[in-house]
């Protein structure tokens, strides 16, 4: 089966003798042949983060022979990183994701161009940026970006190839409004911050982005070549752990806020950042304090409860000398064991559960509760070098 | 009516962990409600205060979207497996 390619009617490079060795398990394919490959060489694909879901997709497009890759990030590389984004090796650590990864991609295929953009996509260079793309792949973190990308990209008419991941489960599909429907189609508006479980919580399976991250290439040499069937309007969901495949049919909304015909929406919105999510109501003064203002508290006040909303695994890996633990899901059928007279600090890994977790007690009478910013990564960075971070 | 029902993992941690779950009911809405009467920590994560479905929670009804059929009032028969999409955002770092 096939249809035309994102490339058909520009004037294709050809190959040099040392590209025809080279890719010569592409070119004797039927599917792909030297025509075929003179398209990947052709096309210029953007990628929208280099972690996870960018590590197999920039490893694997650009061993394929994609003449231009884009690679999008404004993160460093951290050692937390290396459990699952292959592209980097530990003496990456530090540095710029994009430059680390242009560097391992140029040693990979030196018949292409990478171009890094040590950036944060926005509300004010996303058009720009895609303009010189053929195709856009989500690969990012957080809801604000996945719109921008979905939106800049039905804007533009292009394919937008999207990957999602969340601890064993993943998700892919190619959005593309000119075609089928766009991700505002499934999801027409971003969930509010505090109803969906945020990053921190999270915790991803190693490989899962692997294999998200290689279904994602997949589609987009499908998408080039102009072969096979594209997974538009088609929503893949994959189940790691009970190693499963499952496959939904999406539709074009006819109300769509921007790819429909009629749209409501016809620029870019900039989100808020609620990875880590935004309280619901803003916090009263003095809602947190700081690792260091902590240990001053404790070490005057040896009543104080410092409360561990965090998991019984997370809690295996490190811990903060004296704390209780209480996962925050069982917080609620666990007020009994905490004193509504106490002062009460509560801590995550980062702040963002135990702030949910400060609110809920507030609204339950512990009015002297406050949460530890930073959580326990910060006071391992400030306090107690310690306590292991993670 | 009885039907099996997926619950993403991300929704989980309010089924006990429980990823599939058996529910009663004539339509789509009458299932969810039979849901969140066995499980009542996911209501706020699926209905409005307002006790409608929230925008960001898709239920697909075998492959097709509920909203493109009859939403809440879509019928269900035995042998039907609903599953609960949730847009979740992980991916690079």
């Amino acid at each position: 089966m096939s249809f035309e390619s994102l490339v058909e009617g520009r004037a294709l490079p050809g190959l040099d003798a040392d590209e025809l060795r080279r890719y010569s398990r592409h070119l004797i394919l039927p599917e792909v042949g030297t025509a075929g490959q003179r398209k990947l060489k052709a096309a210029r694909v953007l990628l929208i983060g280099s972690g996870g879901l960018g590590s197999p997709l920039g490893l694997y497009l650009a061993a394929a022979g994609v003449g231009r890759l884009g690679l999008v990030d404004f993160d460093r590389v951290d050692e937390s990183n290396l459990q699952r984004q292959v592209l980097f090796g530990q003496g990456d650590v530090g540095r710029p994701k994009t430059e680390a990864a242009a560097d391992r991609l140029r040693g990979v295929n030196r018949h292409i161009e990478i171009v890094p953009y040590d950036l944060r996509l926005d509300a004010s260079n996303a058009l720009d940026l895609f303009r010189d793309y053929d195709l856009v792949v989500d690969g990012t973190d957080n809801f604000p970006t996945r719109y921008l990308v979905n939106d800049a990209c039905v804007l533009l008419g292009k394919p937008n190839v999207y990957g999602s991941i969340f601890r064993f489960e993943g998700q892919v599909s190619v959005f593309w409004g000119a075609r089928g429907p766009c991700y505002r189609c499934l999801f027409p508006e971003p969930p509010p911050p505090g109803l969906v479980p945020s990053c921190a919580e999270g915790g991803v399976l190693g490989v899962l982005p692997g294999i998200i991250g290689a279904l994602q290439a997949n589609e987009v040499i499908k998408l080039i070549v102009g072969v096979g069937e594209p997974l538009i309007g088609r929503l893949v969901l994959f189940d790691a752990l009970r190693l499963r495949f499952r496959e939904l049919k999406l539709k074009k909304d006819p109300g769509c806020p921007i790819c429909s015909e009629h749209p409501t929406q016809t620029g870019l919105i900039d989100y808020e950042q609620f990875c880590g999510i935004e309280p619901e109501t803003a916090p009263d003064e003095g809602f947190e304090i700081d690792v260091l203002e902590l240990d001053r508290w404790r070490k005057a006040n040896p009543d104080l409860v410092l409360l561990d909303v965090r998991t019984p695994l997370e809690y295996d890996i490190a811990r903060i000398d004296g704390a209780v633990l209480i996962p925050l899901q069982e917080l609620p059928d666990r007020l009994g064991e905490l004193d509504p007279a106490a002062t009460i600090v509560a801590h995550c890994h980062g702040g963002v559960r135990s702030a949910q977790a400060v609110h809920f007690l507030r609204q339950h009478g512990f009015a002297r509760t406050k949460n530890l910013a930073g959580g326990i990564d910060a006071w391992s960075l400030e306090v107690d070098p310690a306590v292991p971070r993670y | 009516m009885s039907v099996t029902l997926h619950i993403p993992t991300p929704l989980r941690r309010f089924t006990g962990e429980q990823g599939e779950i058996q529910i009663a009911g004539a339509t789509v809405a009458e299932a969810l409600r039979d849901l969140v009467r066995q499980h009542p920590a996911l209501e706020r994560h699926l209905f409005t205060p307002e006790g409608t479905l929230r925008s960001f929670v898709n239920v697909f009804k075998n492959e097709e979207d509920v909203r493109f059929l009859d939403k809440g009032e879509t019928p269900i028969a035995d042998g039907d497996v609903l599953s609960i999409i949730p847009s979740i955002a992980g991916g690079f770092r």
